[in-house]
Formats: C-alpha cells, structure tokens, sequence
C-alpha cells in the first residue's frame, strides 16, 4: 500500500446522504475479476443524470469528495473503494462513515477523513462557490484546509498509522503467526470443520 | 465482571492483544462466494501465501447463478464462477457449484448444514453475513481485503464494537413476523444509527421466534448500519441444530451444550445503548423509499417529507418519492406493483415459502403481476417440493425457480425494468438495486403473497376468504 501523508485536489461537493455503495458501484459492475477497471461504474446511475456533479468539467478531475453523512452504507462491497480510487479519488469527507467502508477503504489506502457536519456544510458551500478550489488534506495533522477554511477530522489512531507508514495488514498479523498457532491449539474438540 | 453475549464471544477469540492495537480475533468460520473472492484468492497468488485453515473455509455459487434451469449465459457472470472453481481446486477449498445438491445463498448453506453454531466467529464476504448471528455467533461482513487477511492467517485485526440492546417484549399480533420487526427497528433508530454497534436482540417476543425468524431479523441488522446483530441461544436454537451435518453429537454434543448455555448477557451487563419496542404495537410495515429506514406501517400513507424535521432526512425523503413515483398522503395500500419477489438470504427458507404458500393457496396472482419465488439453496427447493409447495406457487401463476440471490440484487438476469415496481421479501430498496431505474418495496413473505393476489401492497387481512367448492 502506498504511503499517505497529505493530498492536495480538487474538493467534490456530493449533496447527498446515505450514499449507499449500490450507489457508488451498482451490482451488475461487480463481476470483473481484478481490482482495476471500476471507474466505468462510478456513481453509474447518477452519472447519466447531466447535472450530477462529476460531469461539470470543473469537478471531473476530482480526488477530494465531500458527502453527506451515512456515506458507504449497504453492500460490503470493496468495489466501492476500488470505483472510488481507480476514478482518481484519495480522499472522502464526511460526518459519517458505515463501519465496513470505513475498513475497506483503510485497507486500500482511500482516507475516510469525519468531519463535523457544519463543517462539511461549509465545505460544500466553498466548493460550490469557488468550484475547482483545491483542498488539502494532511493526515499528520488530521486537517482539512481549503481557501480560508481549515477543519480537523478524525480518523482512528491505528489506522492513520497504517497509512502514514504505508504498512499492510496480512504482513502485520503474520508477525504474530506463532499467537495463532497457540490458540488453534486451545479451541475445543467440538468445533466444527467444513470437511469432517 | 458482567458481560455482554458479544463481549463474551469477543473475548473467546482473542488471540492477540496489545497496547494501542486492534485486538487480533481467530474466525471459526469464513464463507466465500464468487464476487468478493477472486481478488482475494489474486492476493493470496502474488504473495505466494497458502489458505492457512481450508478445513473452516466453504464456498458457494450464489450471486451471478441463473434461476431458470440452463447455464450461466453473460460470459462475464460465467467467468466470475469459473475463477472461484478454479482458486477453490487450486487453495484446496471445498466448494459447492451449481447444480449441487448443497448449493444455495451462503447464508442460507452455513445455517442449514450445522456449521453455523452459537458462540462462533464468523466472516464472508457479505455484509449480510449478520444472518448468522441469529445462534449467538458474532457474524459480519467483510471487504476482500479482509477476505483475503482471513485466508491468509485466519484472524482479522478488529476495534472491539459497542453494544446496542434491541429490547422487544409482548407477543406479535398474527400476520406480524419477523421481517415487521426488524423493519420497525430500522425506521426507529435509522440507517446510520447501529452504526459500530453489535446488536443484541431480546425480550420476550424475540424467544418466541423460531430460528429461522432469527435470521430474518439478524439478517437486517446491517441495514442499520451494524455489522452484526445476535440473539443468545437457547433450547430453539439446540433443537435447531440437533442432528445437523456438522453439529457435534454423543459426548461432544453434551459439551458444545454446557458451553452454549454460557452465551448470554449477564443480568447486569451493561449496554452501549438500548433501545426498547413494544411487541403489540407492531403491524405489518413496507418501505416506501429508497433505503431501509424509510418505511411506514400498511396502514399507513407515504409520508409528507415537509412534515420531516431533519433538513437531511427531508431532502433524502423527497428525493426517494421522485425515485419511487410516489405522492405523499397517497395510502400505502394503494400502491400498485408490476412484480413480487419472495426469496434471498433475508426470506428465502422453508418457513418464509410455507408462509407465502399459505397466503396464496386457493388464490391467484393479479393480472399484470408477475411472482418470482427463488428457494434460498437447493435443499430448501427440495424441501418445498416434497411439500408440494411448488404447486401452490405455480397453480397460482408464480413461477418457481431455482435456489440463488435472484432478484434481491439482479446480478442475474432477474431483474426490474426501469420504473417497474416490486414488492419483495429481500433486503434492500436501494435505487436501481433490483435492476436500473426499478423500484423496491421491502415486505414480508406474508405481505408479498398477499400483494401478489391483490396487484396492490397488501396484508392477507386484506384478502377475501378463499372459496372452498362444494362437493356434489
């Protein structure tokens, strides 16, 4: 995973809670087999809509995407978080995020960066302003600076560490591999397996 | 010290813990199906890294498989099942295929085969994973790569969850059922307010339920935003499993028991959050928006988003009646329907296609209707039929197809056409989840074979007796 320290583009204003991931990547996209390729789906039913945001020329290049609260809620897809990233997006700010987006965008590298909502509301209004304002996002401060507006945003001490460092889990728990090897030994007799 | 039923499960699992980390859980289970796996098993490749424990490890073919006899047509589709064949021979995974006599819904396969047991850890890549909390295990959805974490070492590094009292007391009036209940839960706490929450659903009217009403409610609990929900087990719940494939028998099953019967909330545990509802008080609920929270009582009419106080939740619901083609104050029994679902890993099981049976025995599905009924796997199809099940359906006019996830997300040809409107037993009403531009009512079994009879959201409360032909 690449390391992420701070991300400077240009803020999305997303109107819109509950943005559930049917939403961000609707099912009938999922079927590929790779990790790459997911930007075609992005936001697909939406994106047939002229006035949706992403198809002003202003925001199409954009990496900061500001949401409603309940963002990624539904589906566990991790689909969502490759849609997002192979579209260009490193960071989304919310007030609120779902718990299994929350982790699958840790795991790939996409900031989920919580903001309040006043001050997502206020982010909005800039970008909707002043389109095309650039937004920085610094991870070491956990700050969310745009024009004159800086904004702190919270995100879990382990996984900004995670980040910062740019380290994967699977390499992280291996570590640990004679602690599993211990406690398979302690599980009960009864337990089921799948091929007994 | 007093814990939770979750906290408890929680601790059992622990194999690592340290200062300013993630607990490190083991999982007794990982369930794998065709479309969150293949880049998992990639993962696995490139790192040269086995599947640590394929003996806890089962897949099956779900999502993308065709309800009509035949084989899987979009090469796309056929390619995504091919390569989880493929990753299960090459990692050693056992999996069940198509056409298998234990193929179905994943989360219909693990319950059904006895793998699913109280107090267990289990994981898929599903947020619908939740189902299985219904016997007391702590169950969740995962990403892939969480997916491929779990192949790799059999643990996923976890932030313990806070805990949420579902409280339920009182007895359910007939023709309220578990999907009622746990639609009512959502609309009352709403789509983000379980939210790093386990649920525990209790209370009277919970015990009550049978095992597969459990999973209709567990199953839900993501909807509002929790990763898992559970019910601690009891005598339903051992009866349940009992002679199961892989449930645990002479002496073992004696001491699976005795450990079970530890999997409660102690008395003076305390909760995160509690929330209580009165058993009584619930009729049949539909939704009328866009997600799961955004449901009434029948009853009732779509609601006026004016009247809304929250400024976001007025904008969500104005937006969701432009979606769903809908006027508010219009009654919700009013509402016509060009399709009804009965099926998915939320009401796909014996007793959910018994409900509807029973509503639509003797009647027949509206003019301009047409009923999907999709067993959950391949053993509840046969159970049906051996209960002549099927006959009911199709002497109806429904059609009755083979096991999968169907309708509940269209990854399959079974699919709304744009602006057609459904009422379906399934889990989402996501927009453009059954298929682009289609619009989704989220009812149960009984609500949908009712609605199928009248072409309107309907209760059987709402139906003319059947008239029984008198003999000469």
């Amino acid at each position: 995973m690449e390391k992420f320290t701070t991300h400077t583009g240009i803020g999305v204003p997303l109107r819109r809670s509950n943005v559930d991931t049917d939403q961000i990547i609707p099912a009938v996209y999922l079927k590929r087999v790779t990790r790459s390729g997911f930007e075609d789906g992005l936001f697909a039913a939406w994106r047939n809509d002229e006035t949706f945001v992403l198809n002003d020329p202003t925001f199409a290049a954009g990496s900061v995407l500001v949401a409603g609260p309940d963002f990624g809620t539904g589906s566990s897809r991790e689909h969502a978080v490759w849609a997002l990233m192979n579209y260009g997006f490193r960071v989304v700010i919310s007030s609120r995020f779902a718990d299994i987006f929350r982790g699958n965008s840790g795991k790939q590298g996409l900031l989920t960066a919580q903001c309040s909502q006043d001050d997502v509301e206020l982010l909005w209004k800039l970008l909707e302003n002043e389109p095309g304002t650039s937004v920085t996002v610094d991870l070491e401060s956990r700050t969310v600076t745009a024009g004159d507006l800086v904004a702190s945003f919270e995100v879990d001490d382990y996984t900004r560490w995670r980040l910062l460092e740019g380290l994967d889990d699977i390499s992280l728990s291996l570590r640990h591999e004679s602690d599993i090897t211990v406690y398979e030994a302690s599980r009960p007799a009864w337990k089921p397996t799948v091929t007994a | 010290m007093a814990g939770t039923l979750a906290e408890k499960v929680w601790e059992q699992h622990v194999v690592r813990r340290g200062e300013g980390e993630p607990d490190l859980l083991y999982i007794d289970l990982h369930l794998l199906h065709e479309v969150t796996s293949p880049q998992a098993f990639d993962g696995l490749r490139l790192a040269g890294r086995p599947v640590r424990r394929p003996d806890l490890t089962l897949a099956t073919e779900d999502h993308n498989v065709p309800t009509t006899p035949g084989p899987i047509t979009d090469p796309v589709s056929r390619t995504q099942v091919e390569t989880l064949r493929r990753n299960c021979e090459e990692f050693g995974v056992t999996i069940y295929p198509m056409g298998d006599a234990e193929q179905g819904i994943v989360h219909v396969v693990g319950p059904q085969l006895g793998l699913t047991q109280p107090g267990a850890t289990i994981v898929c890549g599903d947020s619908h994973t939740s189902t299985h909390g219904a016997f007391g295990a702590l169950a969740f959805g995962i990403g892939t790569s969480e997916v491929e974490h779990v192949l790799a070492t059999q643990t996923l590094p976890l932030k313990p969850f806070r805990t949420m009292a579902i409280t339920v007391e009182g007895e359910l009036a007939p023709g309220v059922t578990a999907k009622d209940v746990v639609l009512a839960v959502i609309a009352k706490i709403g789509t983000g307010g379980g939210q790093g929450y386990v649920l525990e659903y209790r209370g009277s009217a919970i015990r009550a339920l049978s095992m597969e009403a459990r999973m209709t409610v567990c199953n839900m609990s993501i909807e509002a935003g929790a990763r898992a929900g559970m019910i601690a087990p009891d005598e339903t719940t051992f009866e349940y499993l009992r002679g199961r494939d892989h449930a645990p028998t002479g002496a073992d099953w004696d001491a699976a028991v005795e450990a079970w019967r530890e999997l409660r909330s102690d008395d003076d545990a305390e909760f995160d959050a509690e929330v209580v509802l009165d058993a009584a008080s619930l009729t049949p609920f539909v939704t009328w928006g866009t997600n799961p929270g955004q449901g009434s009582p029948l009853g009732e009419a779509v609601p006026d988003p004016e009247a809304m106080g929250d400024d976001n939740d007025k904008v969500a619901a104005q937006r969701a009646l432009e979606y769903m083609g809908l006027t508010a104050g219009t009654p919700l029994r009013d509402i016509h329907v060009d399709t009804v679902f009965v099926g998915s890993c939320t009401n796909g099981r014996i007793e959910d296609l018994r409900a509807a049976a029973e509503v639509i025995k003797g009647r027949r599905v509206a003019d301009g209707v047409r009923m999907l009924v999709v067993p959950g796997s391949a053993r509840v199809r046969l159970q049906a039929e051996g209960e002549g099940l099927d006959r009911v359906f199709t002497e109806a006019g429904a059609e009755w197809r083979l096991p999968g996830c169907s309708m509940c997300l269209g990854m399959n040809p079974d699919q709304l056409a744009p602006g057609e409107r459904s009422a379906s037993t399934s889990n989402r009403n996501f927009e453009g989840r059954q298929g682009k531009g289609g619009r989704t009512h989220l009812v149960s079994p009984l609500v949908a074979a009712a609605t199928a009879v009248r072409g309107t959201l309907s209760s059987p409360a709402d139906l003319e007796p059947v008239r029984v032909e008198e003999t000469v």
